[in-house]
Formats: structure tokens, C-alpha cells, sequence
């Protein structure tokens, strides 16, 4: 209460917190550049590919070079393009979910942050029960009440996502609404529209952008297992979880086709996990230097 | 004379609890003078504060503003509520937005209730930092880069900036270091000489309530004990709650 | 005989940041010293120092011998035995240094069975005994109670009560009044001086309030910055301060005192 060390003065922290700042630069262009390297692959996958999606003129099975920079899998189809490919349906996948988990997500969570009595007890119970429900019954509803899509996917990840983002938020709204500065802008005569955009979403948005970076990963590893069950994209879209499956019989005798989707999925999750850790780093307000 | 705030017959029980947090509650205050609610935690000090602030409403009596009873439905006496009676919060590290500056900070008054756009505001922002005390480079800086001292001024600042009539201040000084204590209640007994302004200070701190106020309440258990003049009612206290009070504050040798 | 014993203690930050500066001083058995000092000054962290607990990025040089132990640079083991037998804390905030999940009588029973080796009926009511030491009323139902079902005043007597239960020979007390109100405040400074008084225990008492301090210590040390800027018996610090840090510190406290004198003529 009076005048503990833990209270002031402001200086100690921030050195800590300028080195964690610089950290978590780094991490952040390393993320970048590990991300950005697939999402370059996929946004030029949409004006070019090596070889046409059904091309199958390259024989089956061949290894990596002449022609076919990662080999053909067994149906003779161009690996390459196939991961061109896959990696613009892994983004889609991923922006597509984290965009539907933020929309549904924090409405709901300064929603029932709101709420009071029965009606947060209410919308608490219906986010756990979300949660506790597992994502693959989720997508095989949608897809036996729709089709077998991409969108399908998208809709089943972006929803399961959506509650916990939903509750994040719920928690993160209340522990804002608590501060005695809410206090202060309600007797400014601030209404509470202009509360929550001025003073709540700019206080919990750092903390919500860094966990939908991590959902996007999540995201993006949920796909590529649905697509793996052949709940996602239907062919001839060569997703990354498809390629995975469809390589799984012949992995030792052509490890490539297995491979290659493999290892961009891992790189694509670290890209994305590096830039949450380098956000959470930076988005400190404490770190943004002062205007000179 | 109309008293510019009062609690006339006030209870407030809270959702869910079996008793009144405060209950028989009467006090008035008129302009240009000073308030000051005493009582230790469970007293009822916050709730009677959230009800002068219009914040939550009493189950029984009324709260008045100039005479009228306050209520939340009527925009335009809201409005002049609001302009005409701002708040200081104890704890300076929650009051203010971390993510702001202080000039929006300070200005969010004049913004608010229309007063003043961002253009408008600057001047007024600018003079309300200087009247605490504050360097004019601070509306540029954000909180965190003030000591606490520095973060209670930025909050009278707030408080004042839109020139209103009563300044409820909550615990203003307790988070506060002594050295720092007795500066911010020096600035707060300035601002009451200059600017006029009506002061409903809560508080436990004795020396602080004898330092600003001119009339005391004390408050035992959502009652009010004892009121009167803060000389009569510290010097020569009539109820034994009071007096164990007085008798309790740590002195220094002599 | 001196049982706490610290020279030159020097507290950094892990980026190299001095928090405590070259503090030396000195508390002989039965003996009371207080630190003073507002925010910042470094003294919760000489107390933390002392009791080898300092946070992870800190680190002590300089020499703290706690009767006879060596604290800087003392290996857990060591630690966790002198901790308790030699010195026993009670800090700020109640709460925390509860377990929130154990009732207040097992919470007790813990350090005072591993002192006594009682068990069963007899430790239960020596736990009784300890809590109604620490003049809590009806202790057999604030044994049974959580820490979260008693008030802030009760729950600071039931840390006490911890820590004495260990029988220390030096009781660390950091700002052990400052979250409670001015009542409960009195009657815990009462307290804590005359159980220390009838165990001859020795005391650091640390605190922000020199009104506070001077009911409990004779003798006290004036922080600042990590610094020690003077040293005295109480009386003498209020009475003629020297440092102007401590002059400011005075006058600040006497000008409070003041408005409540003028107000109460007595």
C-alpha cells in the first residue's frame, strides 16, 4: 500500500525491459523472415506454378532435380508445386481461422466481460463446453453438413479458436475494467462505447494480437491434420497434410515427398511462434521510446 | 445556502449481501468548503464515495446535486455532473492509462464531455500541468515514466483541467511516500485556496484529513458516528470509536 | 554478542544496476534496529539480502553473517537451516505469505512440530497456545478457519504466530503494519514489542514511517538510494537529524503531525 519499492520509481524496469525489447527484435526478424519466406511461396503460387496442379507427364517417383526440383510423387504429379501450393492453402487456413476466432472471439469475450449474473455465468459454461469440444467432431459436422472444403476446415479451426480466444479476452477485458482509469473515464464522462475502444481494446490488443499469432500456427497444424483425415481441401489442391498422407506408404523409398511438406509445416509454425514471442517483447509500452 | 452535494437518509445494500453497507447516512457540503469521510477498510468510506460520484445508486434516501436529486436517466444533469465534480483516485500506478500520453491523458475530460476538441484542449492541458506542478514536456511522456508523486499530480491535473466545482479525492495521498505526502497535500490545499473548489476527501490518515478539511465525518461500520467541525470533532472527540482512532496514530518522540 | 553481522552488502541488478550500496551494520542479540527509508531506498531488499532470498537476476557481494552463517554466496542447504532457527520474517502483505489453501492451525503446526517433535493432541495445542499468544481471540476457531475467512489484522497475528513459532533469535519484520488500518496498526506494533520483549529476541524492523519505527526500535539506519545516509538512536534522528535526506524526511512527517496537533489541543 504506502510507498512499497515495488511501487516506484519507474527506471529499474525499464532497462530490463530495453534489453527484452531488442530480444524480441531479433526474434521477430528471424520469425519474419522465416514466414515470409512460405508466404512468399504462396502468394506467388497464385500467378505462377512450375508445372500445371494435374500435370503428370514427369513419371512416378522420381528424385529431386531434372526438371522437377523436388521429384514427382507417385502419381507423377510435380512436388514443388504441390508445396507451392499447399503453402498458399496453409495461409489461407491460418488467416482464414484466427480471422473467424477474432471476429466471433472478442466480441463474445467483451461480451460476457460485460455480462453480469446468469447471463456471464451463461456464456462462460458455453465457451467451456466449446473448448472441451474436440476440434475433429467439430470439423466432421460441418463437413457432413456441408462438403469436404477448405472452407469447411477453416469454419471447424476458426470456431473451435474462437472460444478460447473469446475467454482470453473475457479475462483480459474484466482485469482492464478493474483499473481505477476506467473508473476515472466513466466520472470524465466517458461513455462506455468510447471506453471500450479508448481505453480497453488499446490496453488488451497487444496480449490478443500475440495469442492469434500463436492460434494462427495452431491453425495451421489443425489443417494440415484435416486435410491429413481428408477433411480439408479436396484434390487436386495439394495441401500439406494430403501430401504428408498420400507420401506416407512410400516415405523410405522416396522420403521427399514427406519431407519437403514436413519441414516447411515446421518452419511456418516457428515463423509464426518466433513473431508472437517477438511481439509480446515489443508491444510493451514501457519499450516505445518517447516522441523526440 | 444549497449544498452542493448531499446524502440525505442514504443505504446501499450490494447485490446478494444480507446488510446495508451503509446505512442512515446524511452529509452535505457546500461550496467552497471541505469534507472529509474517516473510518478504517469495511466502513463504507468507497461505497459512500462511488454514491456521491453517481456512480452506483442507494437503495434507500437520495444523493443531490444543487439541490436536485441526481438521476443517471437525465442526460443534461449528467452532464453538468460530470463537468462540475471530478475525482482523484488513490492508487496513481491504476488511475492513469498506460497506453496514453499524458496530454490525453489529462484532456479526456474536455474530450468526453464535449467541451473542447484536441486543438482546443492543448492550452488548458498545457495550464493544468503547469498549476501542479509538472514540466510542459510532460504531455509528450507516458506515465510510466513518472514517479508516483509525478503520477498523482498528472491526476489532479485531470481532475481540474475542466474547472469543475468539487473535487472528490479517494485515499489522494496514502500510496504516497511522506516526503511526497506532504507536497501533493500542499498542492491540494493550494488548489482549494485558489481555485475555490469544494473538496470530499476519504480517508484514514488523520494528519492528512486535519492538514485540508474543515468539517470530518467518521464512519464505523456503514454508520456515520460523528461530524462536525474537524477541530471539534479531532480535538475533543465525542464517540469512543473516534477517540481510539486519534489515540492510534503513530507519533514521532518528542 | 552480535547476531547479525552485514559489511559492505552490495545488491546489483543482473544488467549491473547497484540497488544496494556498501551497507554495513550491525545487530547484537535482544538488540532492535530499524531501517528507514521511502521507495526505492533498497530496504526490503537488505532484508531479503539477509535471508539469502533475494529474486533470480540479483546478486549479493559483501558479507552477511547471520550468527555465525555466512548468507552471501551460503548454498540453499545452509540457507533453509538458518532460516527459521536464526531468523523468521514477516512481511507486508499477509495474504501472501499464507498458504491460501491450508487452514491457519496446520499452517502453525508445521514449523512448531518440527521445533518441538510434539504430535497429535499436544501439538494442537501448542498451536492453540501460539495463536493465542499473538492475542487472537478465539483461536481454536481461527486454527479451523482458511487464511481468506479471517480479516487483514488477524491474518497478519497468524504470520506472526508463523514466525515465532520457529523461536527465532533475530525477528525480521518488513513494513509488518503498513497494509493494516491505524487501529489494528497500534495494537500490532503493542504486540510485536512485547513478545519480543519477553523472548529477548532481537528485531530489524523496516519500515517507510518513522512514527512507526520509534515504537518499536531504539536504534535505526536512514536509506536512501541504497545508501545509508545516517545512523542514531531514534531519538536523536528526530530530535537533531544531520543528513539533510533525513532532515527532509523529519520535517516532512513533523508537518502532518502538526495539522493534527493544532486541530487536537492536548
Amino acid at each position: 500500500m504506502t510507498g512499497t519499492d515495488a511501487l516506484e520509481p519507474a527506471r529499474p524496469k525499464n532497462a530490463a525491459r530495453a534489453g527484452r525489447r531488442v530480444r524480441g527484435t531479433a526474434t521477430l526478424v528471424v520469425g519474419c523472415v522465416l514466414a515470409g519466406a512460405i508466404a512468399l511461396l504462396a502468394l506467388v503460387s497464385l500467378f505462377w506454378l512450375p508445372f500445371p496442379a494435374d500435370d503428370t507427364s514427369g513419371g512416378r517417383l522420381t528424385g529431386p532435380g531434372e526438371g522437377h526440383l523436388l521429384g514427382t510423387d507417385k502419381l507423377g504429379r510435380d512436388l514443388f508445386t504441390q508445396v507451392m501450393t499447399g503453402s498458399r492453402i496453409a495461409v489461407e487456413a491460418g488467416l482464414g481461422s484466427v480471422l473467424i476466432a477474432a471476429v466471433i472471439g472478442v466480441t463474445l469475450g467483451v461480451l460476457a466481460a460485460f455480462a453480469q449474473g446468469w447471463l456471464d455465468d451463461t456464456l462462460s459454461a458455453f465457451l467451456d463446453i466449446l473448448i472441451a469440444f474436440p476440434t475433429l467432431l467439430l470439423a466432421m459436422l460441418i463437413v457432413a453438413a456441408r462438403s469436404a472444403t477448405l472452407g469447411s476446415a477453416v469454419l471447424a479451426i476458426g470456431l473451435a479458436q474462437s472460444a478460447v480466444v473469446a475467454r482470453l479476452a473475457r479475462i483480459l477485458v474484466k482485469r482492464v475494467l478493474a483499473q481505477d482509469y476506467i473508473t476515472a473515464a466513466r466520472t470524465s464522462g466517458t461513455s462506455w462505447p468510447r471506453t471500450v475502444l479508448g481505453h480497453v481494446l488499446p490496453n488488451i490488443w497487444p496480449t490478443l494480437v500475440v495469442n492469434l499469432a500463436l492460434q494462427f500456427g495452431l491453425a495451421v497444424l489443425a489443417e494440415a491434420g484435416l486435410s491429413y483425415l481428408g477433411l480439408g481441401a479436396p484434390p487436386p489442391n495439394a495441401s500439406w497434410g494430403r501430401m504428408l498422407q498420400e507420401a506416407q506408404a512410400t516415405f523410405t523409398t522416396a522420403p521427399a515427398g514427406a519431407l519437403a511438406p514436413g519441414i516447411l509445416l515446421v518452419l511456418l509454425v516457428i515463423g509464426v511462434n518466433l513473431i508472437a514471442d517477438g511481439l509480446r517483447d515489443t508491444l510493451d509500452p514501457a519499450t516505445r521510446r518517447r516522441r523526440t | 445556502m444549497t449544498p452542493v452535494l448531499e446524502l440525505k437518509d442514504v443505504a446501499l445494500r450490494h447485490r446478494g449481501s444480507a446488510a446495508n453497507t451503509v446505512e442512515d447516512v446524511s452529509l452535505a457540503v457546500e461550496a467552497g468548503h471541505s469534507l472529509a469521510l474517516v473510518g478504517e477498510s469495511g466502513a463504507g468510506k468507497t461505497t459512500l464515495l462511488r454514491l456521491l460520484l453517481g456512480l452506483s445508486r442507494p437503495t434507500a434516501g437520495a444523493v443531490r446535486f444543487d439541490g436536485a436529486e441526481l438521476s443517471p436517466g437525465d442526460r443534461a444533469q449528467m452532464r453538468r455532473f460530470r463537468r462540475s465534480v471530478q475525482c482523484v483516485f488513490q492508487d496513481p500506478y491504476s488511475s492513469l492509462d498506460p497506453r496514453r500520453r499524458v496530454a490525453a491523458v489529462v484532456a479526456e475530460p474536455l474530450r468526453s464531455l464535449g467541451i473542447d476538441t484536441r486543438a482546443g484542449a492543448a492550452p488548458k492541458v498545457a495550464a493544468a500541468l503547469e498549476r501542479v506542478g509538472l514540466p510542459a514536456d510532460a504531455a509528450d511522456r507516458y506515465p510510466h515514466e513518472f514517479s508516483g508523486g509525478q503520477r498523482q499530480r498528472i491526476a489532479i491535473a485531470r481532475a481540474t483541467v475542466c474547472g469543475p466545482r468539487v473535487l472528490l479525492a479517494d485515499e489522494p495521498v496514502s500510496a504516497l511516500d511522506v516526503t511526497t505526502r506532504v507536497k501533493v497535500v500542499d498542492l491540494l490545499a493550494e488548489l482549494q485556496r485558489e481555485q475555490g473548489l469544494t473538496l470530499v476527501m476519504v480517508s484514514h490518515d488523520l494528519s492528512v484529513v486535519a492538514s485540508l478539511c474543515e468539517r470530518t465525518a467518521v464512519l464505523e461500520r456503514g454508520r456515520i458516528v460523528e461530524q462536525g467541525d474537524t477541530a471539534q470533532v479531532l480535538g475533543e472527540p465525542a464517540h469512543p470509536y473516534t477517540r481510539r482512532l486519534i489515540e492510534s496514530v503513530p507519533r514521532l518522540p518528542v | 554478542m552480535t547476531l547479525l553481522d552485514v559489511r559492505g552488502l552490495t545488491v546489483r541488478t543482473g544488467d549491473g544496476r547497484t540497488l544496494v550500496d556498501d551497507l554495513s551494520f550491525s545487530v547484537a542479540s535482544g538488540e532492535r534496529l530499524g531501517l528507514i527509508g521511502e521507495s526505492g531506498s533498497g530496504k526490503s531488499l537488505t532484508t531479503l539480502a539477509v535471508l539469502g532470498l533475494l529474486p533470480d537476476g540479483m546478486s549479493a557481494t559483501g558479507s552477511v553473517e547471520l550468527a555465525g552463517t555466512q548468507i552471501v554466496g551460503a548454498r540453499e542447504k545452509q540457507l533453509t537451516a538458518v532460516r527459521g532457527r536464526d531468523a523468521a520474517v514477516v512481511f507486508q502483505e499477509p495474504l501472501t505469505a499464507l498458504d491460501p489453501l491450508m487452514r491457519v492451525g496446520r499452517q502453525v503446526a508445521e514449523p512448531l512440530g518440527r521445533r518441538t517433535g510434539l504430535k497429535g493432541a499436544a501439538l494442537r495445542e501448542a498451536v492453540g497456545e501460539a495463536l493465542a499468544q499473538v492475542r487472537l481471540p478465539e483461536p481454536e476457531r481461527i486454527a479451523r478457519a482458511y487464511p481468506h475467512e479471517i480479516s487483514g489484522g488477524q491474518r497478519q497475528r497468524v504470520a506472526l504466530a508463523l514466525a515465532l513459532a520457529c523461536a527465532p533469535r533475530l525477528l525480521i519484520a518488513d513494513e509488518p503494519t503498513t497494509a493494516l488500518d491505524v487501529s489494528v496498526q497500534a495494537e500490532m506494533l503493542d504486540l510485536i514489542d512485547a513478545l519480543v520483549r519477553e523472548r529477548e529476541m532481537a528485531v530489524l524492523f523496516v519500515s517507510h514511517d518513522l512514527a512507526v519505527v520509534a515504537r518499536v526500535t531504539d536504534r535505526a539506519l536512514v536509506l536512501k538510494d541504497g545508501r545509508a545516509v545516517e545512523e542514531g538512536t531514534v531519538h536523536d534522528l528526530v530530535r537533531a537529524p544531520r543528513a539533510p535526506y533525513t532532515r527532509d524526511l523529519v520535517a516532512s512527517a513533523r508537518t502532518l503531525e502538526s495539522a493534527l496537533d493544532l486541530r487536537s489541543p492536548r
